[in-house]
C-alpha cells in the first residue's frame, strides 16, 4: 500500500521545499512528478549535444536566503556565482551599459544625461526602501483583513505599524508606488529613453501589462527584492543551470528520508467525507495520505485534479477567474561561438550581463499593444543572456548557449491555439530583432529551441506559460494570492494545501511559497515548526 | 487689515460654493474669474450664432444632493429634466437600453438584467462605504488626530459592515481594470462596454488598464451621493453656474469677471493676496484656490516660493486626458436607426466591444490619432428648445480618445479628425451629415487655452488612485490646507475629485473654517 503521511502534487522547487520541510519535521512525504525529471520550471535539460539549458527559468535571486542556508543547499552542491550589469542596445549603434561598480554606473549614466545620474542615486534609495519594507513578509503567511482571529489581527496589526512607521508622506508615497505604472514611477527620476527602457524591462517580465499600465512598479520590486549572497538586488547564475537549485533542493528533501516519484502523472485528488485521503495517478494507481498539498497552480489546482463536486461553487468560480496570462517566450540557443555586438567589445563585462534591445518605453508598450491585439509582438522586449560566458559547464569549450526570455507572447493567436507556422514567425521575430544588432550572430546558430506559451504549458504544466503562475497584480498579491480568503495555503477541503507560485508570495523561483505551506500544514498537524522565519536580514 | 478675508480663484462650481460656505460664515469673500462667464466647466457657450451647447460637461450626475440644498439651487432658477435612460447604439439597431438598474433590448435575457442588477447592487454597496470619505476631509494615515481617526474607524466600520464576501471584493476589485471585472460579471458584450466607456470618461487608460474599477466607483459614489440619476440642466449647465452665481451673490460673495489672476503674493513666509494681470493687489488673509494644482502651485504661486519637495510633487502630478468634445448644429432632429423621436433625448452611447475600446486607445499613447473612437452623445435641444432656433438642434459629445497634442499639430489633424468622427456617427445616424450647420471639435488643449485645466483634464488630475482620496492632489496637501501657509485648495484637484460633484468646494470650506484660519 502506497501509504504517505503527506503527498506533494509537482516537484517543481517549490513542491521539493514543501516536502523537505515536511519530511524534515519526521513526516514520510512523497513528491509527485508528472515529468521523467525534477524541477518543473527549475530545470536543466541537455537539448543539443553538449549544451546545458536553464530551458525555463534562466536566473536566480530570489530564492530565500533561509531557505538555502536552513536547508544547506551549497551543501547539496548549489552555487550561485552573480553576474554584473548589464546593456540595452541602442538604435543609433550605441548602448547604454549597466555597471555593478557605482562610479563606473554612474559615469555610464552621465554619457547618457547627467541629470539622470544624479537621479540614480535617490532612484536607488527610493526602491530600497519599498525592497526593505516587503522582505520581512516573504518568508510570511499573509493576515486576513476580513478576519476576527486573534492571530490575523495581531499580524495586521505588526504589518499596519510597519507601514505607519514610515510617517504620512513615506506612506502616500508607498501606496503610489505599489499603484503607479513602471513608466510613471521612473518618470520620476530620469529623462531619458533608453535609461527609462533598460531599467522598465523588469516592470513587465513575465506579466501580461505594458510599461504604462499601473501595478508594473510592483513588478518591478518582484524583480528587486531578492539577493545572492545578501547583495539585495543582486542576479546570479547557478552553476549548472537552474536545474542546480532543484538538484540541492531533492537532495536536501531525500537526506531528511523523502520520497521522489517520477512520472506520476496526478489525475485526482481523492476527497472523502469532505476530506483529502489521497492522490490517483492517470494509470490507476493511488497513493494515500491525510495530508496531500498541490504545487500546481490554481487553475490546475482547483479545475484539474480537483473535483468540483469536492469544494464551494465560489472557490471554483474564483479558480475560473483567477488571471493567469501566457505573456512570455523563450528562445534557447546553441551557438558556434561568442556573437559580437555593434558597439559593445565582446571583452566588456557587460556581455556576461543581461542585454536588451528595445530602446524606449514606446517601444515596449507597443510591445504590449501586439499582445493585447492577440499576437506575439513584432518589435518584442529581449532579455538575453549568455550564461556560458560566466559558467562554462554549460556549453563545450569555445562554443555558447544563449538564453533569450521573449516578452510578449499571447497564450493563443488571435483567439486559436499555436501553430506551427505561428510558433515560426515568433521565433523569427526574435532572430531578426538579436541580428539587427549582432552581425555574425545568425551563422553561429546550431540549434534553437522555441517555445511559446503552448510548449512552457506543454511540458511544465504552467497554465498558458505563465512564468508567475497567476499575474502579480495587487488583487492576486499578498491576501488575495490565490484567491481572498485563501491565502494562507488551506484550501476549502481539509487536508488539503497549495504551495505553489500561485500562493503569497508569488512566482520566481523563490520557494518561500513552499516553506510557508509547510510551516501551516505543520501547525494544523500541531508538530514543531521546522521552517525558518524570516532573518530580517535587511 | 486686510482688504478680504478669503480670496477664490476660479468661478468654477467648487469656487462658488467654497465662497458661498465661507460668506455663510460671516466672512468677506471675493471670486475671481478670469473669463466674462461664472461657472468654469458649469458654462453654456453659444459656440455659432443662435445655437448653444454646455461647453465642457454635458450631464449632471454627481452632483452632492446636500450641497445642492445648502445652495437652494432650485430656488436660484436651477431646472433639471427627469432622469435620462442610457441608450447604447448598436449596428443592427437593436439597442442596449439601461435605465436605472434594469437593462433591456439589445437581446438581453433575465441572465444578464440579473445580473447587472446584482453587479449595481454591489458597487452601490460600495459607494455606500465610500461616502465617508467623500463627505469629509480626506483623513491622514498615521499623526494622531481624533477627527482623522474617527474617520478611518468609521471606514474600517463600514468596510466590516459589508460582510466577508463583500469586504473582499472590494479589497480585490478596487485597484483592477474594469476589462476583467466586466468579463466576470457579464456575459453580454454591449452591457460590458456601456459601463466600461463609464470606467474611462476623462481619463487616458483603456478599460484594460488597472484603476479602471476605482474610476468607475468614483462615478458611482457621486451618483449615489446626488440620487438624481443622470440630468439634463435646462438652459445648459450655464445654468447651475448662473444658479451657482447667484447663491453665493445672495450669501454676500463678490464675485468678479474677466479678472484673471497673474500670481498670488506671499509676504514672508505667508500668502497675503492676490495680483491681478492687470497689476491690482488685492490682499488677503487666505486664498483659495480652485484652479488645478499645477496651474495653482506652477503657474500663479511659482517654484521660487515654495519648498522643493513640494515643487517636485506638482512637476510630477499627472493630468492626462484623452477626452475631447464634439459640438454640431444641426438644421433638423437626426433620426437614428432603431430610435424614436423621444429616445433621441437620453444619453446616447456609441462603444465598441471591450477589446477594440483597448485598441482604440492605442494610438494616443503615442500622439496618434484613433481610427475608432467611443462617443457619449447628447441632443440636448430636444427637451430644451431655448438651445437652438426653432426646428433646429444641437448635438454634442464626448469623444474618447483624442489625444492632447498628435504628433502632427492640430491645425493639420483637426480638420481630418472632425470629418472622420462625424462619418463614424452617420454609420448610426444616415441623415445626421446632411443638417449640420456648423461644427466644432474641442480638444483637451483647447480645454487647456479656454478652460485653464491643464492637460485638459477635467478632473484637475488624472483619478487614478495614487492621485485620490488620501493622496489627492499629492502628498503634503492633501487636507485642502497646502505647505504653503494661507494657500488652500478647493478644485477638483482636490479630495474628493472630478466631476460636477460640488464637495471639494464644501469639503474645503468647512476645513477653513475649523481651523480658524479666518478668525
Amino acid at each position: 500500500m502506497n501509504q504517505y503521511d503527506a503527498i506533494v502534487v509537482g516537484a517543481g522547487h517549490n513542491g521539493l521545499t514543501n516536502g523537505a520541510y515536511l519530511a524534515k519535521a519526521g513526516l514520510k512525504v512523497a513528491v509527485l512528478e508528472r515529468n521523467p525529471y525534477i524541477g518543473g520550471a527549475t530545470v536543466s535539460r541537455e537539448l543539443h549535444k553538449g549544451w546545458y539549458y536553464s530551458n525555463c527559468s534562466y536566473v536566480s535571486s530570489l530564492l530565500r536566503p533561509e531557505i538555502t542556508r536552513d536547508l544547506e543547499l551549497p551543501r547539496h552542491g548549489l552555487q550561485v556565482v552573480p553576474f554584473g550589469g548589464g546593456a540595452t542596445f541602442m538604435r543609433n549603434g550605441d548602448h547604454f551599459g549597466s555597471y555593478s561598480d557605482h562610479d563606473r554606473h554612474y559615469r555610464e549614466i552621465a554619457r547618457h544625461s547627467k541629470r539622470d545620474a544624479n537621479a540614480y542615486d535617490r532612484y536607488a534609495a527610493d526602491t530600497s526602501l519599498q525592497t526593505k519594507l516587503i522582505r520581512p513578509y516573504l518568508m510570511r503567511t499573509p493576515p486576513d483583513p476580513t478576519s476576527l482571529k486573534p492571530r490575523d489581527l495581531r499580524d495586521l496589526m505588526e504589518f499596519a505599524q510597519s507601514f505607519m512607521s514610515l510617517g504620512e508622506e513615506k506612506l502616500l508615497d508607498t501606496i503610489k508606488f505599489w499603484t503607479a505604472s513602471v513608466g510613471d514611477y521612473l518618470n520620476e527620476y530620469f529623462e531619458t529613453d533608453v535609461i527609462k527602457a533598460h531599467m522598465a524591462g523588469s516592470g513587465i517580465i513575465g506579466t501580461a501589462l505594458g510599461v504604462y499600465s499601473p501595478g508594473t512598479a510592483y513588478v518591478l520590486l518582484h524583480h528587486y527584492m531578492g539577493d545572492v549572497d545578501g547583495n539585495v538586488g543582486a542576479w546570479g547564475f547557478a552553476r549548472g543551470g537552474m536545474g542546480a537549485i532543484a538538484s540541492a533542493l531533492s537532495k536536501s528533501f531525500l537526506s531528511f528520508g523523502g520520497e521522489i516519484i517520477c512520472d506520476a502523472n496526478v489525475d485526482e485528488i481523492i476527497v472523502k467525507n469532505g476530506k483529502a485521503v489521497g492522490v490517483a495517478l492517470k494509470d490507476g494507481t493511488e497513493y494515500r495520505a491525510p495530508i496531500v498539498v498541490s504545487n500546481l497552480d490554481p487553475k490546475r489546482t482547483f479545475l484539474d485534479i480537483t473535483n468540483s463536486k469536492d469544494l464551494p461553487a465560489d472557490v471554483v468560480k474564483k479558480a475560473q477567474n483567477f488571471k493567469i496570462r501566457g505573456s512570455s517566450g523563450k528562445l534557447n540557443i546553441a551557438l558556434d561561438g561568442l556573437p559580437v555586438f555593434n558597439g559593445l567589445d565582446p571583452r566588456n563585462r557587460l556581455m556576461a550581463g543581461d542585454l536588451h534591445f528595445s530602446d524606449s518605453l514606446e517601444r515596449q508598450e507597443r510591445a504590449y499593444d501586439d499582445w493585447k491585439a492577440g499576437t506575439w509582438s513584432k518589435d518584442p522586449y529581449l532579455d538575453m543572456m549568455i550564461p556560458s560566458l560566466t559558467d562554462p559547464t554549460m556549453a563545450p569549450p569555445g562554443k555558447h548557449m544563449m538564453s533569450v526570455f521573449v516578452q510578449y507572447a499571447p497564450p493563443k493567436v488571435e483567439g486559436r491555439e499555436w501553430t506551427d507556422e505561428d510558433k515560426d514567425g515568433f521565433e523569427k521575430s526574435v532572430i531578426d530583432q538579436i541580428s539587427n544588432y549582432s552581425p555574425n550572430f545568425r551563422d553561429l546558430i546550431l540549434h534553437c529551441e522555441t517555445r511559446t506559451p503552448r510548449e512552457i504549458e506543454a511540458e511544465v504544466g504552467l497554465t498558458e506559460g505563465n512564468i508567475f503562475m497567476g499575474e502579480l497584480t495587487f488583487d492576486q498579491l499578498l491576501f488575495n494570492r490565490p484567491f481572498p480568503g485563501y491565502a494562507q495555503y488551506r484550501s476549502p477541503i481539509k487536508g488539503m494545501y497549495m504551495c505553489s507560485s500561485g500562493t503569497h508570495p508569488g512566482g520566481g523561483v523563490m520557494a518561500a511559497p513552499g516553506a510557508n505551506a509547510a510551516r501551516e500544514i505543520l501547525r494544523d498537524l500541531k508538530r514543531p515548526n521546522t521552517v525558518p522565519g524570516g532573518y530580517a536580514d535587511d | 487689515m486686510t482688504d478680504y478675508d478669503a480670496v477664490v480663484i476660479g468661478a468654477g462650481h467648487n469656487g462658488l460654493i467654497c465662497a458661498t460656505y465661507l460668506a455663510k460664515a460671516k466672512h468677506k469673500v471675493l471670486v475671481l474669474e478670469a473669463r466674462g462667464v461664472v461657472g468654469g466647466c458649469a458654462s453654456t457657450r453659444e459656440f455659432v450664432e443662435g445655437y448653444s451647447v454646455s461647453d465642457c460637461a454635458q450631464w449632471l450626475s454627481q452632483f452632492d444632493s446636500g450641497v445642492m440644498a445648502d445652495m437652494k439651487l432650485k430656488e436660484m432658477g436651477l431646472s433639471l429634466s427627469a432622469p435620462k435612460a442610457t441608450i447604447s447604439l448598436q449596428p443592427d439597431a437593436d439597442h442596449l437600453i439601461i435605465d436605472g438598474d434594469k437593462v433591456s433590448g439589445a437581446g438581453v435575457d433575465t441572465d444578464d438584467a440579473a445580473a447587472y442588477r446584482n453587479f449595481r447592487q454591489m458597487m452601490q454597496r460600495f459607494a455606500k462605504v465610500l461616502k465617508t470619505l467623500y463627505h469629509g476631509r480626506p483623513p491622514k494615515l498615521v499623526e494622531k488626530n481624533w477627527t482623522d481617526r474617527i474617520t478611518l474607524m468609521k471606514l474600517g466600520l463600514g468596510l466590516k459592515l459589508l460582510g466577508k464576501g463583500h469586504m473582499q471584493d472590494l479589497m480585490r476589485l478596487a485597484l483592477i481594470n474594469i476589462y476583467d471585472v466586466m468579463n466576470e460579471y457579464f456575459n453580454h458584450s454591449a452591457i460590458k462596454s456601456a459601463v466600461a466607456i463609464d470606467a474611462v470618461t476623462g481619463t487616458n487608460m483603456g478599460p484594460r488598464s488597472p484603476n479602471t474599477v476605482y474610476s468607475y466607483l468614483h462615478r458611482v459614489t457621486g451618483e449615489y451621493l446626488s440620487g438624481s440619476g443622470t440630468t439634463q440642466v435646462m438652459g445648459g449647465m450655464g445654468a447651475l453656474g448662473d444658479a451657482l452665481a447667484a447663491s453665493a451673490t445672495a450669501a454676500g460673495v463678490e464675485i468678479k469677471l474677466g479678472a484673471s489672476v497673474k500670481s498670488i503674493t506671499k509676504i514672508e513666509d505667508k500668502v497675503s493676496g492676490i495680483e491681478l494681470a492687470d497689476g491690482t493687489q488685492i490682499s488677503s488673509k487666505i486664498v483659495v484656490s480652485s484652479a488645478d494644482p499645477t496651474t495653482t502651485f506652477k503657474t500663479l504661486l511659482g517654484y521660487h516660493q515654495m519648498e522643493a519637495g513640494t515643487a517636485k510633487r506638482v512637476e510630477l502630478y499627472r493630468n492626462r486626458s484623452g477626452t475631447a468634445k464634439l459640438h454640431l448644429a444641426l438644421n433638423g432632429l437626426p433620426s437614428f436607426e432603431g430610435l424614436s423621436a423621444d429616445q433621441l433625448s437620453q444619453r446616447l452611447l456609441v462603444v465598441p466591444p471591450l477589446d477594440d475600446m483597448e485598441t482604440a486607445l492605442n494610438p494616443m499613447k503615442y500622439r496618434d490619432i484613433s481610427e475608432h473612437h467611443l462617443f457619449d452623445i447628447s441632443i440636448p435641444s430636444v427637451e430644451d428648445s431655448s438651445l437652438a432656433p426653432a426646428g433646429h438642434h444641437v448635438l454634442t459629445a464626448l469623444v474618447h480618445y483624442v489625444p492632447y497634442e498628435p504628433s502632427q499639430g492640430w491645425d493639420e489633424a483637426k480638420p481630418a479628425l472632425l470629418a472622420r468622427l462625424i462619418d463614424q456617427l452617420s454609420a448610426y445616424s444616415p441623415d445626421l451629415e446632411s443638417m449640420i450647420v456648423a461644427s466644432e471639435l474641442v480638444t483637451p488643449s483647447d480645454f487647456e487655452r479656454s478652460h485653464g485645466m491643464t492637460g485638459g483634464n477635467w478632473h484637475h488630475g488624472e483619478l487614478s488612485i495614487d492621485q485620490a482620496l488620501m493622496m489627492r492632489p499629492f502628498p503634503g496637501s492633501t487636507q485642502y490646507a497646502t505647505p504653503v501657509d494661507g494657500l488652500y485648495l478647493c478644485g477638483a484637484g482636490a479630495h474628493p475629485g472630478g466631476g460636477l460633484m460640488g464637495l471639494s468646494g464644501r469639503n474645503a470650506a468647512n476645513e477653513i473654517i475649523k481651523r480658524g484660519a479666518l478668525s
